[in-house]
């Protein structure tokens, strides 16, 4: 009951239409099915409607926080953003990505906090593209407009998160990217201890939270973490921790809001695997590793594949499975033109052949 | 390990209070219980003659010691000149030259 309270106290104001939409470079190189299925599941299921600007770029966050794009640099950019945002006519501006998200509203308390930094910015703007600076009304990320709605898709539901052969609720891990409320907590629901944002989806769509020791850590992204090679030991300790805590609890699979999160959790198993011999699942599999898109799709009946589930490491059959979604498995490495793109050798996250590496080239030439 | 990717999973250096054997850190307190009363000033580290020359730190060696982590504490000690300036500068007064001993007779083992 303490726990409720807590988080009750952290809310905010989310926009219910007319978005403006950001992309993230990471999950359109990683995930670009739940980008698309975003826009699809806002568009077509909700009928709201959400402006993807071709114009806007990078919000350069990456470069940010690997030192080598300097704060006035990415306080201008990001005020590009919000001035295409203005010019499309919109006010509400949802990011897809976690850490422009940060960036967003570090930037914004930047300027409110020092309102010369905002002046300055506004100089920059105009000499560089000759656009003036006009700040959103709102600011959500992604998961928020999911949380915001997901009552809504709760009743449109073709599957529930619930395990068909015994009619349990899944047992559902949430990781919420650091980014995301624990820079400002009361920029998302829940606050930074007791983020509400995707355990509230899973509960309303069936499944059953898991709470476990190490449920707040770092997933161990962090950009310097990783970017140099002799730190990668460090960075995959972390998500080496929490799979380690998670482990035992048996969830079914786990569930992310952050692009760079979704991404670790899941290929770090994959290296953790082949380096540790470990895995962390059920039956020696990997633990499935979906972003909330990626559910959302799944309970509104979307096809797995359409949503981008075969570019994951760790395989989601054994979920969709559980899930009674209908899947084409030959369909799974097939382009958009229909043709085959090559199948991945098997791994030992995935509890096959050992010593297995990507051979697309080899399988090409057979295929 | 199957793939070399170039760095490995960097262990925790948190100490396992939880699984740690205490035995032996018992006896030493039971024998000198002064230990007890060390705040971690660091005094007898920065007073240390071989923690001049090496790197010798003896509040890290005794505070391992008594969370339990006995390896490599023997063959540390043996840098230890026994000059006892570090139970001059201590503010506890714990007589650390005879905690060096004592450990060392304790700790042969490990």
């Amino acid at each position: 009951m303490a726990r409720r309270a807590s988080w009750q106290e952290y809310q905010k104001d989310i926009a219910a239409d007319n978005y403006y939409y950001a992309r993230s470079c990471i999950r359109q190189n990683f995930f670009p099915g739940s980008e698309r299925a975003f826009l699809d599941i806002l568009r077509n299921d909700l009928k709201i409607n959400i402006f993807d600007d071709p114009l806007h770029s990078s919000c350069t966050g990456i470069g940010y926080h690997s030192d080598v794009v300097p704060l006035e640099t990415i306080m201008t950019i990001v005020a590009r953003q919000f001035s295409l945002m203005a010019e499309a006519g919109y006010e509400n501006f949802v990011s897809s990505c976690i850490t422009s998200f940060g960036i967003y509203n570090e930037i914004l308390a930047t300027w409110e906090e020092f309102p010369e930094t905002e002046e300055r910015t506004r100089r920059f703007l105009k000499e560089a593209t000759g656009r003036e600076l006009v700040k959103p009304r709102s600011i959500a990320h992604t998961s928020d407009v999911m949380f915001l709605h997901r009552e809504a898709i709760a009743r449109r539901a073709k599957h529930c998160l619930i395990d068909v052969a015994t009619g349990e609720p899944l047992r559902v891990v949430e990781h919420i990217g650091c980014h995301y409320a624990k820079i400002f907590p009361k920029s998302g629901i829940g606050g930074s201890e007791f983020p509400y944002v995707l355990a509230g989806m899973i509960e309303s769509w069936g499944g059953e939270v898991v709470d476990y020791p190490e449920r707040r850590h770092c997933c161990g992204f962090g950009f310097r973490n990783y970017l140099v090679q002799a730190n990668r030991g460090s960075s995959v300790a972390n998500s080496h921790k929490k799979l380690e805590s998670m482990s035992p609890y048996k969830p079914d699979f786990i569930v992310a809001n952050c692009p760079g999160c979704a991404m670790f959790l899941d290929k770090w198993q994959y290296a953790i695997a082949e380096m540790d011999g470990t895995t962390y699942g059920v039956g020696g599999h990997g633990i499935p590793v979906l972003t909330y898109e990626e559910m959302a799709g799944l309970v509104l009946g979307y096809d797995p594949w359409e949503l981008g589930m075969q570019f994951h490491q760790v395989d989601v059959e054994p979920l969709l499975n559980k899930l009674g979604v209908e899947y084409d498995p030959d369909a799974k490495f097939l382009g958009r033109d229909g043709k085959r793109i090559g199948r991945p050798k098997s791994v030992a996250v995935n509890c096959s052949e050992q010593r297995q590496i990507y051979q697309i080239k080899d399988n090409l030439v057979r295929w | 390990m199957r793939i070399n990717f170039g760095y490995d999973i960097s262990r925790p250096r948190a100490i396992d209070l939880d699984n740690n054997d205490l035995r032996k850190s018992l006896d030493i307190i039971a024998e000198l219980p002064e230990v007890e009363s060390c705040i971690g000033c660091g005094s007898c580290t920065a007073s240390c003659t071989a923690g001049n020359l090496t790197q010798f730190n003896f509040r890290k060696l005794h505070t391992s010691v008594r969370r339990g982590e006995y390896k490599g504490a023997y063959e540390e000690l043996g840098k230890c000149m026994l000059c006892g300036k570090c139970r001059l500068v201590c503010p506890r007064g714990i007589n650390t030259r005879a905690l060096v001993m004592l450990m060392k007779r304790k700790l042969g083992d490990f």
